[in-house]
């Protein structure tokens, strides 16, 4: 295998005195700084690998002296970024919310907070898009109808509360009768009938309409337009929570619905009840608040 | 295991002193582009109040770049990926009609290493003085220079790595939060990395750079061809080399007039082309008096006479010491110089080769057979060959026996002519490249002069695709991006294009005008109802328009969108 160097006839290089066959390599010396660097990218990988973790073990790795974790950096990050917010996150847990508009930057703080606690926390029923879930009941938060109230304290407060809690005594609460076991089929079907009228999608029926006056009216209003101190919807308007076939109708009077919402109040802490209040209140179908003057 | 080194040290290169023609040019050239790094950064342009006065400047932070009346965008870098291309067809032309110029001349490593040459030779003195110091012991003589040099060069690299980073921030202020070193870190670590590179590459690392660390040398060499014009040796001309020996010059003139070959027709006849020089042994020579000027100069440390190697970096520098020598001793200029690898004299079947192969060097034992000395190692060094002419010794003429058998004297090689360079230059590939090239740089002036200073790009929010009111009207939400390249906010007033009677509401906004702070993108939603009996709101799809106008200026901007209504999805 090795041979005695010697000169190359072709090139006058100089061999390295290898030799396989008869096929010689010729000795073209690298530049001795190279490896030098060579070494001095051993010598850095030995430093990292003391510095940072890297040594697969059993379970886990080497820790490394300075003891860095790519989770123990994100952790520091949103500590930072906690930190850098702690004012705003303060001004917006002490502002009167019904005015929060009028602070734009405190608003867009919140707003996009808001979105963010949305996506993590509201999106599984409501949906990404807060368009909710009408087969399920789930409310569309993007329109102009309000079970609760659409003022951005009542979102904040049904939120912070949720809806039929059985853990929060503050939540809002009210129940529909199934009136399954109280009405016979033909009255159940006269009523759904004038319920789907007051929409415009039937024809009135009288019989209907007497039914409505004395089983309904007290929660829905005589004209069937809801009531928000009870959660009570607007028969009247064209959103339909659970539906507005003939089916879907004729079910909810049969056995009522009960619809429920956590309460978010103690999980979030005010100041992202508020911030998601606000994203919610401003996705297009926030009322004004009543009773602050401009 | 052989002893065989396998890595080598770095053999030292002192390049001497030079003057000519490609020496001054390439002084001019180095005074324009570093005058052009350094100065730029400080040079300002009024943009209005809010926006930058440095006339270049990378502005990272805000996503910027601004260029005299340019100014790009993040999504206008096309322009950048156009001007990248034009730097490539650029780099094709020029190596394809001139070789490796780009190396030899405005390569930031070819000019600082210039520089820091200079600087060198003026502390340390020229060539032989910088050998003998650098044989010298460490004395204190020795450190004095050496550390007056080191200074220096260290400033010169922290000004080219303060240089840079004025390009990406306004310069007076970074320059004095620089020096009250309240600048960012980032500013410092980008000076301490430029400073090391700039100092060790331009002072230490040199050619090491060019021979192992570059690409270009390898992709540059690909795109030359045998009629590129490169620095090369007429070596049917300068050999066989050697010293010559005057007392055979009366015998040499009756061997001439007969070397118009090494010349090509139409040479110049005032010069002394009719009498040929000849070797002790009264052996015809070329013209190459082997003094190693050539190879003195060199920066890369390479004998251009052994044809096209890897490591010339065609600096020229070899053809200014060359032409010196030549003019000496009375011959025409130009055995080194640009030449293409086809021009040469042509050879006729049956006959010598009047040379050796171009780019080979030839085997010493050949070598010495034939006469043609091979440089030695000292010699290659130049130790020994420092004196650049050698005049020739008047003495006793002594007959020439092998003159009548050198291959130079063929005669059918009097009416080779040399191709005019321009004709080197101008080539189809060359022009095909300048005209692709210039298409290019065409379309990016359009480009540039066509491009509106408002834009609106629309992006319907399509979760859910629409959103039906109490009343039963149907809504559309879109976000809508704004784009005001203007040093000053405009008002942009909204209008909507459909044919139904629908409204249109912005988010946050009263009425329909929203106001775009200056030189900025601005996102805003807006919201588009139609009435329940509409057909928009009945319909599955319907086409409508968002129109912004810049009440300032009359300027508008259009896009055309979708409009989703109930269409199947009715209730």
């Amino acid at each position: 295998m090795t041979d005695k160097k010697r000169i190359d006839d072709e090139t006058g290089t100089e061999t390295t005195g290898h030799n396989w066959d008869g096929i010689e390599e010729l000795n073209t010396p690298l530049p001795r700084w190279w490896l030098w660097t060579f070494y001095a990218t051993i010598v850095w990988g030995i430093i990292y690998t003391i510095l940072y973790p890297a040594w697969p073990l059993v379970s886990g790795t080497t820790r490394g002296i300075l003891d860095w974790t790519t989770r123990g950096e994100v952790a520091a990050q949103i500590e930072a970024v906690n930190l850098s917010n702690a004012e705003m996150t303060q001004s917006l847990i002490e502002v009167d919310l019904g005015v929060l508009e009028r602070n734009e930057a405190l608003h867009r703080f919140a707003v996009s907070a808001g979105a963010a606690v949305f996506r993590t926390n509201c999106s599984q029923c409501h949906g990404a898009g807060a368009a909710g879930v009408q087969a399920a009941g789930y409310p569309n938060l993007l329109d102009d109808a309000w079970l609760w109230g659409g003022q951005i304290t009542d979102i904040a407060d049904t939120v912070r509360h949720g809806i039929r809690s059985e853990d929060d005594p503050a939540t809002r609460w009210s129940a529909m009768p199934a009136f399954g076991e109280m009405l016979s089929e033909e009255e159940i079907a006269a009523l759904t009938t004038h319920v789907r009228s007051l929409s415009g999608l039937e024809e009135a029926d009288p019989q209907g309409a007497t039914l409505f006056a004395d089983q309904c009216a007290s929660c829905h209003g005589d004209e069937g337009t809801g009531d928000r101190t009870l959660g009570a919807p607007d028969l009247t308007d064209a959103i339909w929570l659970y539906g507005g076939t003939t089916e879907d109708v004729t079910y909810t009077i049969e056995n009522a619905r009960f619809g429920v919402m956590p309460p978010w109040g103690e999980r979030l802490g005010e100041a992202q009840v508020r911030a998601v209040a606000a994203y919610v209140h401003g996705l297009g179908g926030g009322e004004a608040q009543v009773g602050t003057t401009d | 295991m052989s002893d065989a080194p396998l890595f080598a040290a770095r053999e030292p290169i002192f390049p001497k002193r030079v003057s000519g023609f490609y020496r001054r040019l390439k002084w001019w050239i180095m005074g324009i582009t570093l005058g052009i790094y350094y100065l730029v950064p400080w040079l300002r342009w009024d943009r209005g109040p809010a926006l930058p006065d440095q006339a270049v400047l990378i502005d990272l932070a805000n996503r910027r770049f601004y260029f005299f009346f340019i100014e790009i965008w993040p999504h206008e870098f096309y322009f950048v990926a156009g001007l990248l291309i034009m730097a490539g067809l650029g780099l094709f032309l020029f190596t394809s009609a001139l070789g490796r110029v780009w190396c030899g001349y405005a390569c930031p490593q070819t000019v600082w290493t210039d520089l820091f040459l200079k600087v060198e030779r003026w502390i340390e003195g020229d060539r032989n003085a910088r050998v003998r110091l650098w044989k010298a012991p460490w004395s204190l003589h020795k450190w004095r220079l050496r550390v007056t040099k080191w200074v220096i060069w260290l400033l010169i690299a922290m000004a080219t790595g303060g240089a840079w980073v004025f390009y990406f921030a306004d310069a007076p202020t970074l320059l004095r939060d620089l020096v009250t070193f309240e600048a960012a870190p980032v500013a410092y670590v980008t000076i301490a990395i430029l400073t090391a590179t700039t100092f060790i590459f331009g002072g230490f690392m040199r050619e090491q750079v060019c021979i192992y660390m570059c690409p270009w040398p390898r992709i540059q060499g690909a795109m030359m061809d045998e009629g590129t014009l490169t620095v090369g040796y007429r070596d049917w001309r300068g050999e066989p080399r050697g010293k010559g020996n005057a007392r055979r010059r009366a015998v040499a003139a009756e061997v001439g007039p007969a070397l118009p070959v090494r010349y090509g027709a139409g040479a110049d006849a005032d010069k002394d082309t009719a009498a040929p020089r000849l070797s002790r042994e009264g052996e015809v020579l070329g013209d190459c008096i082997d003094c190693m000027a050539c190879v003195n100069v060199c920066p890369m440390g390479i004998d251009i006479r052994e044809g096209q190697q890897l490591e010339c970096i065609t600096c020229a520098l070899c053809i200014d010491a060359c032409d010196e020598v030549m003019a000496r001793i009375g011959r025409p200029r130009g055995l080194i110089d640009y030449l293409a690898l086809d021009d040469r004299p042509p050879v006729l079947p049956g006959e010598h080769a009047p040379v050796r192969p171009f780019g080979n060097e030839v085997p010493e034992d050949q070598g010495a057979a034939t006469g043609v000395p091979t440089p030695t190692a000292a010699a290659r060094d130049g130790l020994d060959a420092d004196a650049t002419a050698t005049t020739p010794i008047e003495g006793d003429p002594a007959p020439a026996p092998n003159a009548a058998e050198q291959p130079f004297t063929t005669s059918h090689s009097q009416d080779w002519t040399p191709t005019a360079n321009w004709r080197h230059v101008l080539r189809p590939r060359t022009i095909l490249y300048t005209i692709v090239w210039a298409a290019i740089g065409a379309g990016l002036l359009a480009a540039l002069y066509l491009r509106p200073d408002i834009e609106l790009t629309i992006a319907p929010v399509r979760n859910p695709t629409f959103v039906t009111l109490s009343d039963g009207a149907v809504r559309n939400t879109y976000d809508i991006r704004l784009r005001n390249k203007h040093g000053e906010p405009r008002d942009f007033a909204f209008s909507l294009t459909s044919d139904d009677d629908m409204a249109l509401m912005l988010e946050g906004h009263a009425g329909v005008t929203v106001t775009v702070p200056p030189d900025a993108t601005m996102l805003q939603r807006a919201y588009v109802i139609a009435p329940p009996e509409t057909d928009a709101a009945q319909d599955e799809r319907t086409t409508i328009g968002f129109t912004i106008r810049d009440t300032a200026s009359g300027e508008e901007a259009h896009r055309e969108t979708i409009f989703n209504g109930r269409g199947n999805n009715a209730r």
